[in-house]
């Protein structure tokens, strides 16, 4: 049987993708270009005995999708740069606290209202480090409608698996964009549920880390009784000052991210085995770069894409063997300069390197990749 | 016999970390007993405190338990509710994590009237952070950022929960312990966003600096300020004065939030079949 397609905007895309994996719950705020997730969830999620719920902000908005997610409900939110600042104490709290969400972020320029209605591709550190204090952070960014679908399940799939939030940054350009898309069948993307815990509710410790970095979680409103708090803590979920407990922790939840990256991480690689200048894009910006290698090629040049599908944690290996193979680099991005200091950090200058930035609300072209890449060949 | 409180409190919780005097432990016994009076399945109880002496409530209380960010309590609640509806849902906080940095989702929660219960512990002041002026401590009253007394006009919690639409507001004072378990059974009992203000006292933070010599003094206080709503309705104007009203203060019947989001799921779900 065909499969079932659509001509859908990313936002769209993106709504029938947490439906698809499960989602029981949203929060929001309307926020442009974010707002088409809220309006389709409001019609979707109550047909599968989901709900819905506009919140009086956006603070309010993530305070619920964690309340709901505790419930044991696979939860979600959506929002641009301006909610996301909003929104960043309570991040710093499902980190803390461990507990599994989705926060999409439909980027656009900024710093404050910016450009509400054109793409950016700023808010790429503030996914990393945001919220204060030292913490992981789990983000994938998609570069087309269908990839929006496919990530959002997987955004979903890495919360739960890895108890904690997980940003979804895609630009206003593919949240508005209408592109073909198949549906997936029920049964063929991978869909993942939090780990219940099995032990009795008596000798339950929502944050007992001896048998694995990531404890299973209870839900509220079933036979186990717990506490969670934004306080560090011990095991047990209460409050802790104690030196040893409180490192402990702090450290186990960093480490529950970096010793599964490769379960994590996901690149894609266009033209980069024999590349000897490579263009490193993500999200929609990837799409001009795809061109700008196919054009290269043309004039000779040996050009090749890394993109990087999840954004953090960042591919420290990859990245650093390619430096070592490569002449140059291009890191393409729509702010003034941020993944390149990742970049940067991870080459330690084993070769070139140049930005191709641009901030006017204007996509990156192919043209303006091309001339960079020139610079550094 | 003594009532068993223990029963409630998580083993091994207490002694709580109140400071001697402070009315947060008679409000805790007070809740206890309405939760007791109205059959509460702890199993199926959530507690959902904000940050301050008064957040600290819910650790102690053998339920699901949620200390969240500072203000956010209601907000975190609503998520409970509208993923769980069948939950008892239960907010704890005080004056300035209710309706200062949590104003917004307070005034919302009284709106949307889901079947929550919201118990303020009103001092009057921030006691954890020191004993900075909130928004009901009094004009003219001593805080540590008010050196020269506080220029500020106060909230009424009461009138504020009103006004945005809760469809039940007690009041009481922490003076009144056997009044604190009635109306907040009364409030669980309500289909809808009850709220219980009950005002306390804080000897440590506001007391001291505000000539109350003694925990003795704030309770003397708070007993002489309250009066029974029956009663200030036979009262003079001029006899009112200075006075707050206490008892159930305003209770209507209104759709309740989540119940009427089961009707959209009904509509959907049959507009989907």
């Amino acid at each position: 049987m065909a499969k079932k397609t659509a001509l859908v905007q990313g936002n769209e895309a993106c709504a029938h993708g947490a439906v698809y994996a499960g989602c029981k719950f949203f929060a929001g705020y309307p926020i442009t270009p974010s707002t088409e997730v809220a309006e389709v969830l409001a019609a979707e999620l109550p047909k599968v005995g989901g709900s819905f719920i506009q919140m009086e902000d956006e603070i309010g908005a993530m305070a619920a999708i964690l309340g709901g997610s505790l419930t044991g409900a696979k939860a979600l939110t959506a929002t641009s740069g301006p909610g996301v600042s909003l929104k960043q104490e309570l991040i710093g709290y499902a980190c803390i606290a461990e507990i599994p969400c989705v926060i999409v972020n439909v980027m656009r320029g900024g710093p404050s209202t910016g450009m509400p209605t054109g793409p950016g591709q700023s808010d790429v550190m503030q996914a990393r480090w945001g919220t204060h204090g030292d913490h992981a952070a789990i983000a994938v960014a998609p570069e087309s409608i269908q990839e929006i679908f496919t990530e959002t399940v997987r955004a979903f799939n890495l919360a739960e698996k890895y108890r904690m939030p997980v940003q979804i940054l895609f630009d206003e350009i593919v949240g508005h964009m209408r592109e073909r898309i198949e549906y997936p069948e029920p049964g063929e993307l991978e869909v993942i549920d939090r780990a219940k815990p099995d032990v009795s509710p008596e000798d339950y410790k929502p944050y007992d880390s001896s048998k694995g970095d990531i404890p299973p979680l209870a839900s509220f409103g079933s036979e186990y009784r717990f506490h969670v708090t934004g306080l560090n803590k011990a095991a047990d979920g209460f409050p802790t000052t104690k030196p040893d407990l409180v490192d402990a922790e702090e450290r186990r939840q960093i480490r529950k991210v970096e010793a599964n990256r490769k379960d994590i991480e996901k690149n894609e690689e266009y033209m980069t085995e024999d590349a000897e200048v490579l263009i490193f894009a993500f999200g929609s910006t990837s799409r001009s770069a795809r061109y700008a290698v196919n054009e290269l090629r043309k004039e000779g040049i040996k050009a090749g894409l890394f993109r990087p599908i999840t954004l953090w944690p960042f591919p420290e290996e990859r990245i650093a063997a390619l430096g070592k193979q490569v002449k140059g680099m291009v890191v393409a991005e729509m702010n003034l300069g941020q993944m390149i200091y990742e970049v940067e950090r991870v080459t330690k200058g084993s070769c070139k390197l140049e930005g191709a930035f641009r901030v006017d609300g204007e996509p990156i072209t192919p043209a303006q990749i091309m001339e960079k890449v020139k610079e550094v060949n | 016999m003594a009532y068993d409180y223990e029963k409630s409190i998580r083993p091994g919780k207490l002694p709580h970390i109140w400071c001697p005097g402070c009315g947060h432990g008679i409000v805790m016994k007070g809740l206890i007993r309405a939760m007791d009076t109205c059959g509460l399945d702890k199993n199926n109880t959530a507690i959902v405190s904000g940050i301050g002496c008064a957040s600290r409530l819910p650790g102690y209380m053998d339920c699901c338990t949620l200390h969240t960010a500072h203000g956010r309590a209601a907000a975190f609640a609503a998520g409970v509710k509208m993923a769980k509806p069948e939950m008892n849902v239960l907010i704890v906080g005080g004056d300035g994590d209710g309706v200062a940095i949590g104003g917004n989702h307070f005034i919302h929660a009284c709106r949307r009237n889901m079947d929550m219960t919201y118990v303020v512990l009103n001092n009057n002041i921030y006691g954890m952070t020191g004993g900075q002026f909130s928004p009901t401590t009094p004009t003219g009253a001593n805080a540590s950022t008010t050196p020269y007394g506080n220029p500020d006009p106060t909230f009424d919690i009461s009138k504020l929960a009103i006004g945005a639409g809760a469809t039940f507001v007690a009041r009481t004072t922490a003076f009144h312990a056997t009044q604190i378990d009635k109306l907040i059974a009364e409030g669980i009992k309500h289909k809808g966003m009850s709220v219980i203000e009950v005002l306390d006292d804080c000897p440590t933070c506001f007391g001291r600096r505000n000539k109350f010599r003694s925990v003795v003094d704030m309770m003397k206080r708070l007993k002489e300020v309250a009066v029974p709503v029956q009663a200030a309705a036979k009262m003079p104007a001029e006899k009112l004065e200075g006075k707050i009203l206490t008892g159930v203060l305003f209770k209507e019947e209104r759709p309740e939030y989540c119940a009427e989001y089961a009707k959209i799921i009904e509509k959907a779900k049959g507009a989907n079949a």
